[in-house]
């Protein structure tokens, strides 16, 4: 019980430190969004022939989604080493707070702030013709929220570890943009050569990717959507869990 | 009663190049109601040791009891009864100081109401009204640290620790952060602060620890400390070729006047009981001898003299 009076309060801290900045609400949405306004356009050309009910669009948004919740979440270990670095940290762990509760509120404040940009970057594509299945799309959001939290743990736990941003950014980048290729975010890997397609086959992303593309056609049914789910929430557990047992150990 | 007691506490880090022993075996007492200090220079395991008694660290050996509660069995406890400031500070400069204590009176258990009357109590105690609503980003230095004083105060803990309160501080804030200090100690609250500041230990703490390499070399009242230098120091400064130092030092040390001698690479240093007798004294030994002094001085001994007197360095010197 303690340790949810203190999640929330910490919670609606971190939620309103974000309110403050709204600027920072718009930055990881900006990427996505100038791909869904300048690159997706393109596709429409090429992409002719699909099923009826979709268009490029269909397609395209589900890798646009995911994005976002790979940039919004992978990025937010360099406030952790910030707040390391003011002292935060070490102010929380002398009071009798629980030492999971800064790591949860975080990641539940990630949660929110990804849903509202999903939406957001969701009506901007619906504003530019997306034809989807809703009931898809809701679930979409079920699938990408937990796989940024996991991010989003991921990325808090390195942070506390390295310490630095100088050695946190080279780390990121590193990882970043293979990442993102290697999941078919921009264009399906069934284009792909055979050997890229196996060595998509290592990104976690690759299969969420896919779960999101089969949701918004409404192809429940597809193994990619079973595929997805159980990935994610197995990534979800086990990322919050090891977070939590570095933000246990942190010692500064 | 003593509010801290350690025996044997160490502390040890493996690195690469091997363990390094930070702080070694230290035994101390802390009183209920002194400003202690803990002086020494950069990396003599001030910090560390703080860091141990506040929980925040575990140590390699030894015991303590901090505010009756035994550290290694019990630290959700001892966090209970204790304030700390580490070096850092720990505001969220986003929000303002007061939602900045509002939340750690929260985080301390206290009542939604009961966190907003601290809050005011703490702003005013620390004289914080001017900027408590202004977000923390904006104040000064000296105005962060009062704020931080104040997050480490929230629960009115019976120990503050302090660590480096007024490093990077100018004078004027220095000098307020030393009245806010005092005043929490007539409280009733017990601080254990560290400094590599002479003048800060001298002037600020009731009692006081030097600590260099991990090892508490002398520890006491500034006074008393500084009376163990035995009298008044008399620096002579003398030709540092032919052996004059070597020679200027056999004499001086026949002299009964002449407690304890020190050479250094420029001259002699030499702990008198009356300096004002001492020096026409030197001067005509090292004259008669035909040994050229280059230059002479007297000090009242500081606490700078005690700690170069316990390890043979001068705090000054270290601490730049």
């Amino acid at each position: 019980m303690r340790l949810l009076a203190d999640t929330w309060l910490l919670f609606k801290n971190y939620v309103s430190s974000t309110l403050r900045q709204p600027v920072w609400i718009i930055v990881s949405l900006f990427t996505p969004i100038c791909y869904l306004l300048l690159f997706a356009p393109l596709l429409d050309k090429m992409m002719t022939g699909s099923a009826p009910g979709t268009n490029a669009l269909t397609g395209f948004t589900p890798g646009v989604v995911v994005m976002l919740g790979m940039f919004g979440s992978l990025f937010v270990g360099f406030s952790i080493i910030s707040d390391l670095r003011a002292g935060i940290i070490e102010r929380l762990r002398v009071t009798p707070v629980s030492r999971l509760a800064p790591l949860l509120a975080r990641a539940l404040r990630d949660a929110c702030l990804l849903l509202v940009q999903c939406i957001v970057l969701l009506a901007l594509a619906y504003l530019m013709g997306l034809k989807a299945d809703f009931l898809g799309v809701l679930l979409s959001l079920v699938l990408v929220i937990p796989m940024g939290v996991a991010l989003a743990s991921l990325s808090y736990a390195v942070g506390l570890i390295l310490k630095s941003e100088d050695s946190f950014a080279p780390l990121l980048n590193f990882f970043v943009t293979p990442l993102l290729l290697l999941s078919g975010i921009l264009l399906p890997l069934t284009l792909a050569p055979d050997w890229l397609q196996a060595a998509a086959k290592i990104s976690p992303f690759y299969y969420v990717v896919n779960a999101t593309r089969s949701l918004f056609v409404g192809d429940f049914s597809n193994s990619s959507v079973w595929i997805g789910f159980v990935l994610v929430t197995v990534l979800a557990i086990a990322a919050v869990y090891w977070a939590a047992s570095v933000f246990r150990k942190a010692t500064a | 009663m003593a509010i801290i007691e350690t025996t044997g506490l160490s502390k040890s880090f493996k690195t690469r190049r091997g363990v390094v022993e930070a702080v070694k075996s230290v035994d101390m007492k802390v009183e209920q109601g002194e400003i202690f200090g803990f002086l020494g220079p950069n990396g003599a395991g001030k910090t560390t040791t703080m860091r141990m008694l506040s929980t925040l660290m575990q140590p390699s050996g030894g015991q303590a009891t901090v505010v009756g509660y035994d550290l290694l069995k019990e630290a959700a406890k001892v966090r209970e009864k204790i304030g700390y400031v580490s070096q850092a500070g720990g505001v969220d400069i986003a929000i303002s100081g007061r939602e900045n204590l509002v939340l750690q009176a929260r985080l301390y258990r206290l009542s939604a109401a009961r966190a907003k009357t601290r809050t005011q109590e703490l702003i005013i105690a620390l004289q914080l009204e001017e900027f408590a609503d202004r977000a923390a980003k904006t104040y000064s230095g000296g105005q962060k640290r009062r704020l931080d004083i104040a997050l480490g105060m929230c629960h009115q803990p019976p120990l503050l620790f302090l660590d480096e309160p007024t490093t990077g501080l100018d004078p004027q804030s220095r000098a307020h952060l030393w009245e806010e200090v005092r005043k929490l100690r007539n409280e009733g609250t017990t601080v254990f602060l560290t400094t590599h500041y002479l003048d800060e230990a001298d002037a600020l703490c009731d009692r006081l620890c030097i600590i260099d390499d991990g090892t508490i070399v002398a520890e006491g009242t500034p006074d008393v400390l500084k009376r163990q230098v035995a009298g008044d120091v008399v620096t002579v400064g003398l030709d540092s070729h032919n052996g004059a130092i070597l020679q200027a030092q056999a004499l001086l040390g026949k002299q009964s006047f002449v407690r304890e001698i020190q050479v250094d690479k420029d001259g002699l240093r030499l702990y008198v009981e009356r300096g004002e007798q001492a020096l026409p004294q030197i001067l005509r030994v090292l004259d008669g001898a035909g040994l050229g002094i280059k230059t002479i001085s007297l000090a009242r001994p500081s606490l700078d003299d005690v700690f170069l007197r316990q390890t043979g360095r001068s705090l000054r010197e270290v601490a730049a």
